[in-house]
């Protein structure tokens, strides 16, 4: 515990001034702008967007601006913006079916129906730092195709080689976080809200963990799907389904070892990642603590922290995790105090104790 | 070309289709303000109208699909102006759009009121839509043949037998 501390006003302001100046830099060096942040630090507004679990390109930019670049400072930003403002409802669920593809791929078909495109990857570059000195070139145009772009899932589906994705009724709400605290056991909805809003850092080692044997679920990376979808708001006033506009989502569809029992054939598993913008690495890394945690639900032996959902979901938040680690910066002046009365009483009794151990000690020799 | 007001009043006013409607606002949200305005600014002065709904930003929370296809779960929100305006005919329009920009809302909604109104929709079909469905189509092309540029045909390779 800590307690309300006096003082120090004015240490504290001229703080958050000299913050201001550092956050300028050198001011003979332009100022970065929004626009600057969101079309070229593209990734790291993504980023932000998934773990501030807001939706707002600019928004995303101004709260890493104002962070200097600490992109979880940024999603605390966003996450305390978003108590300012109402909320209208819910849209109607995304069809990435339907999704404008910007980039697909597959580790399981490589002659996928509607093809396989790289789109804008890091993928295959030699991670060599290079200068540029003038304009990239204009990208090259190909001839586009018109054929649908199923899910890999959806192939599989067909012949029941795969799990069907679990179906509730029209009338079951999805459970919000953001309304109710975290209760365990949590449903595979909740959980997926929890990974969605999660640390990228915290799912990556979770997930890297599993492949190294520590829950294990031999994935493949059945298709990752990046591109634009279409929102849409079923407003009562109009009574219809109005659309609001397009956002950029990635998809990963984990295919995992199969199951099967005494009356189910075996089938392959599922583990599904969704997240905001272009974070392939986040969206890959939430498909397999997805699988994971679905240890119980599969008759798994529970034995690594992946499986385990209460340590995932009560420790992936990083506005929760920052807050608690960053709150040992706080005064704790009273609590040290009580502390350091309870060691000096310890000693006390302690050092008596050993001038009698050692006064025993010589008698006896 | 403005439409005089007692014209619209004679006419029937909610007979549009909601497919109609609904592709319409699929362009109209995908607008620039600026470009909305300049668009409507073709047409003459705005009709008077009068704010059922004063715009407002505010979150909607964005669902998807367990695997792709399931029930759903909440991913994140986003932030989201609306608007609803009312004609002097009676025609009422809404506008529901990503992003914290309230004039686009009211401007959507007032282009989504003014389709309602038969004396109109020609002119907002021709002034507004075609125009915005024409540059959306040209950037979704562009998009579309620089991605299919990345199509990659992989193909395995058997091993050797020894």
């Amino acid at each position: 515990m800590y307690v309300a501390v006096k003082g120090g006003e004015r240490a504290i302001e001229n703080a958050h001034r000299l913050l201001a100046h550092e956050r300028r830099g050198d001011r003979n060096v332009p100022e970065v702008s929004l626009r600057q942040i969101s079309e070229q630090l593209t990734l790291a507004v993504d980023r932000v967007m998934t773990e501030g679990s807001i939706y707002d390109r600019e928004l995303a930019a101004l709260a890493i601006k104002q962070a200097r670049g600490d992109l979880i400072e940024a999603i605390f930003l966003l996450r305390a913006f978003r108590a300012t403002l109402p909320r209208f409802g819910s849209t109607e669920p995304v069809d990435t079916g339907e999704m404008q593809i910007r980039r697909r791929i597959s580790a399981t078909f490589k002659d996928l129906p509607g093809g396989q495109v790289l789109g804008p990857t890091f993928d295959y570059t030699h991670r060599l730092l290079e200068t540029w000195a003038d304009e990239p070139d204009e990208p090259a145009s190909g001839q586009a195709q018109s054929e649908p772009t199923p899910r890999v899932t959806d192939l599989l589906g067909v012949d029941d080689l795969i799990e069907p994705s679990p179906q509730s009724g029209p009338e079951t709400p999805a459970g919000d976080l953001t309304r109710e605290p975290l209760a365990f056991p949590a449903a595979r909805d909740v959980r997926l809200q929890n990974l969605a809003r999660g640390d990228e850092g915290f799912l990556l080692a979770l997930g890297y963990s599993t492949q190294r044997g520590y829950g294990r679920t031999h994935p493949f990376a059945g298709e990752i799907r990046l591109g634009e979808v279409e929102l849409e708001f079923f407003a009562e006033e109009a009574d219809f389904a109005l659309p609001l506009g397009r956002i950029t989502v990635t998809e990963c569809q984990m295919v995992n070892q199969f199951q099967g029992s005494g009356t189910t054939a075996p089938h392959f598993t599922r583990g599904y990642g969704l997240v905001f913008g272009h974070c392939e690495r986040k969206a890959m890394s939430m498909a397999l603590v997805d699988r994971a945690l679905r240890a119980h639900e599969l008759d798994e032996e529970i034995k690594a922290p992946a499986q385990d959902e209460e340590f995932v979901m009560s420790h992936s938040d990083n506005v929760q995790a920052t807050g608690f680690v960053e709150h040992l910066k706080l005064p704790h002046y009273v609590d040290f105090q009580a502390e350091l009365g309870l060691l000096r009483r310890l000693r006390a009794e302690f050092e008596p104790e050993q001038t009698d151990d050692a006064a025993t000690q010589e008698a006896a020799e | 070309m403005p439409v005089s007001l007692s014209q619209q009043a004679t006419e029937s006013p909610r007979n549009m289709d909601v497919a109609e409607r609904r592709a319409a606002m699929k362009l109209l949200v995908a607008a620039e303000t600026k470009e909305l305005a300049g668009l409507l600014a073709g047409i003459g002065p705005l009709p008077t109208h009068e704010n059922v709904r004063r715009p407002e930003t505010g979150l909607v929370m964005v669902r998807g699909r367990i695997g792709g296809d399931g029930s759903p779960f909440n991913v994140g929100e986003a932030t989201a102006s609306r608007a609803a305006v009312r004609l002097a005919g009676g025609e009422i329009g809404f506008g529901y759009v990503l992003g914290r920009d309230r004039e686009k809302a009211h401007l959507v909604a007032l282009c989504d009121a003014l389709l309602q109104d038969k004396s109109r929709r020609s002119t907002i079909e021709r002034a507004v839509l075609a125009p915005l469905r024409s540059r959306l189509e040209a950037e979704r092309e562009l998009a579309a043949a620089r991605t299919a540029a990345t199509r990659v045909d992989f193909f395995t390779l058997v091993r050797g037998e020894d």
